[in-house]
């Protein structure tokens, strides 16, 4: 006992001198860490990317020789290199023609995705709007030249210049492919198809405990897509810009929803084996999970409601201390390519960003089926974006920022 | 000495820098703050984030929730590694002692991910095993949480109380017996009362244990919430937030360490 008394005493002491120095140490390791974000402000965006810029390299004019490897920050389905499914390999014809090794980092969520950009560790990352704009104002990527990418050009021109992939007239990546967010459902144990959101959102579902919705705030999007339409008097235009009423309608509708949830998901295999189980029979999700569940041989259908629905618009995005930039421009260039862009979309069950792949995919309708050239209906799919306190929509200033929205969601699940 | 003080350097180094480094650095991460527009870290110290953690209920419903999935995940633990220690310390022969202790410690070189997948498949509703054979299952939530946490943790209970229960003389059982006792009352007024420092010890690592997951509760919770998720939650996108989140468990185990330190089982562990 009396070793011991000694022993946490001497433990103590330490601890105590360690903190006098310690935090000195920390906090100068934080103050490096954040240095370019430190004095940005909300609405200096173009500036804060200007800041990020000069620290990192200028825009390259040539892509050089390849560095040997390559550390990427992908969607799960997005590059894949033959281990989730022999068949679907395209990562190792890149690593034969570049001579660069990729590792592949699956971000389950945009969330994950941009503190993953924010160690430094990675070349590149697939983000779609609600990381790509913060990734930007952080000054974590870097511009991109487009023209070193010949497959640029034939991208669809209403994918380019957006204000989730450039920002102050600098591009920030090259676009990769977009789609929407399904509702999918069990055709065994859903009889009636649902045509609207609102059947996800119905305190009184009759199939309470068996509803399932994506586990990020940035599903509050989906709440206010449904009340644009189901509560037109709130005003709703934009589900990313949203007043602190119209937010506050979102959450109240989640809320109640949070009553017939069985599960929230973020990993996309989790959500697969919850539909396959039947343990989930409705909910949002990404047509790649329906694709997998299928092939197990689940009894599964998407629709896309009548609201329309959220989705994804996904920009290739150069880290601004990328180790490897080289390797990272040639897989921007091999990834937008029309035979690999034809497998990703086909895959992964999207729009490929370049139309040039349409006709390389084996199921001839496919871009018909995900509307690929429409860019009508591109535009009335609401694509992630973050939402801030300057308005997205430029609709005003009073709009609920992002990091409101994530307090609301520990809320909402409770 | 000068070779003991070479020997030592390692180790200290590591508890010094990597153990107390982190819990300061965590510490002193809590009391940041983001910017107003939600990117990075404002080096502006402040209690922000416990004025939060204290004001919304939302974080109080979670901090019980968990200790209470701690609490019953310890109870649980308690009165299942009891007579699993029993037998195998004074009941089973000594080659089937062997083999059952190494039974009870193969799991632990399983991983963790696995057995709480596993269970993902077992617990589900309607398709998991569990529902499949006996035609019912707890399915996803609170209860799935605490089944497998106790099933993940058991191992940790069953080992201190089975060294506690190597120390305890046969002798005094037998003389308990000889004075008239039977086996119950021999093993509450004898056996339970020398095993509590034992108990309260592997009721530390359950207890502690508990109090950090985060991926049982992913995986089998359902919608549920632990203090573990709302960190994990929050780490990518509000790390100070995180950061004074994360040490609410730590000052629950502090005080839990506080109040067992008087029932020896500190030296135990």
């Amino acid at each position: 006992m009396r070793t011991r008394r000694i022993a946490l005493a001497c433990s103590t002491v330490v601890g105590l001198l360690l903190t006098a120095c310690g935090s000195d140490s920390t906090k100068t390791a934080d103050t490096s860490a954040s240095a370019g974000t430190a004095s940005s402000s909300p609405s200096s965006s173009p500036s804060t990317a200007t800041s990020g810029t000069d620290a990192g390299p200028v825009l390259p004019t040539a892509i050089g020789a390849g560095e040997g490897s390559l550390d990427i920050i992908a969607w799960a389905g997005y590059a894949e290199n033959g281990s989730t499914d022999p068949a679907t390999d395209w990562v190792t014809q890149f690593q034969k023609d570049s001579g660069c090794k990729v590792n592949v980092k699956i971000g389950n969520t945009s969330d994950e995705m941009f503190q993953l950009m924010q160690s430094g560790a990675f070349d590149g990352v697939s983000a779609s709007g609600d990381a790509s704009v913060r990734l930007i104002d952080a000054g974590l990527v870097a511009p991109v030249n487009t023209a070193l990418i010949k497959n640029y050009a034939d991208i669809s021109s209403f994918l380019k210049d957006q204000p989730y992939n450039s920002s102050d007239g600098k591009n920030f990546g090259i676009p990769h492919g977009w789609g929407a967010n399904y509702l999918m459902y069990n055709s065994d144990v859903v009889t009636t198809a649902p045509d609207s959101w609102g059947v996800v959102f119905d305190k009184a579902s009759p199939y309470k405990g068996k509803i399932t919705a994506y586990d990020a705030p940035i599903y509050i999007a989906d709440a206010a897509l449904y009340l644009k339409s189901a509560k037109p008097e709130l005003g709703i235009k934009d589900p990313y810009s949203l007043t602190q009423a119209q937010f506050d309608a979102a959450v109240s509708v989640l809320k109640d929803q949070r009553a017939v949830v069985g599960e929230y998901w973020s990993n996309y295999a989790v959500s697969q084996t919850a539909f396959e189980q039947g343990s989930i029979v409705m909910g949002t999700t990404w047509q790649i999970i329906y694709n997998l569940a299928v092939a197990n041989n689940a009894k599964l259908k998407t629709v896309l409601p009548k609201e329309g629905a959220t989705g994804w618009s996904d920009t290739w995005m150069v880290s601004s201390k990328a180790k490897h930039p080289n390797c990272m421009y040639m897989w921007m260039d091999y990834i937008t390519s029309p035979d690999v862009q034809a497998q990703v979309a086909a895959y992964f069950g999207e729009a490929p960003a370049n139309p040039k792949a349409c006709a390389l995919i084996s199921d001839k309708t496919h871009c018909d089926v995900f509307k690929a050239t429409d860019e009508a209906f591109a535009k009335s799919v609401h694509f992630w974006a973050t939402p801030r306190k300057k308005c997205l929509d430029g609709s005003g200033d009073n709009c609920v920022p992002f990091s409101e929205w994530i307090k609301a969601w520990t809320a909402i699940k409770g | 000495m000068l070779r003991l003080g070479s020997l030592l350097t390692g180790p200290v180094l590591w508890i010094v820098v990597l153990y107390f480094g982190s819990l300061i650095s965590l510490f002193v991460t809590s009391f940041y703050r983001l910017p107003d527009d939600g990117i990075g870290i404002t080096e502006k110290l402040g209690t922000s984030n416990y004025r939060e953690l204290a004001s919304a209920s939302v974080y109080h419903d979670v901090v019980i929730r968990t200790v209470v999935i701690a609490a019953l995940v310890t109870i649980i633990d308690v009165f299942l590694a009891l007579p699993i220690a029993f037998y195998i310390a004074k009941i089973a022969t000594p080659r089937a002692r062997t083999a059952l202790i190494t039974a009870v410690l193969v799991p632990l070189w399983g991983s963790y991910l696995v057995k709480a997948f596993a269970w993902r498949a077992i617990l589900g509703s309607p398709g998991g095993v569990l529902n499949k054979t006996f035609g019912s299952s707890p399915g996803y939530g609170l209860p799935a949480v605490v089944i497998v946490l106790a099933y993940l943790w058991l191992p940790f209970m069953i080992v201190p109380i089975y060294a506690g229960l190597e120390r305890l003389p046969d002798s005094l059982l037998e003389a308990s017996n000889d004075l008239g006792a039977g086996f119950w009352l021999t093993f509450r007024t004898v056996v339970v009362p020398m095993l509590f420092p034992a108990i309260v010890a592997g009721s530390v690592f359950t207890f502690s244990l508990s109090m950090g997951d985060y991926i049982a509760v992913a995986l089998v919770g359902g919608p549920t919430q632990m203090i573990g998720s709302v960190v994990y939650a929050n780490f990518a996108s509000n790390l100070p937030f995180a950061a004074a989140f994360a040490t609410v468990p730590v000052l629950v185990m502090v005080v839990y360490l506080l109040g067992i330190r008087r029932t020896g089982a500190l030296e135990n562990l």
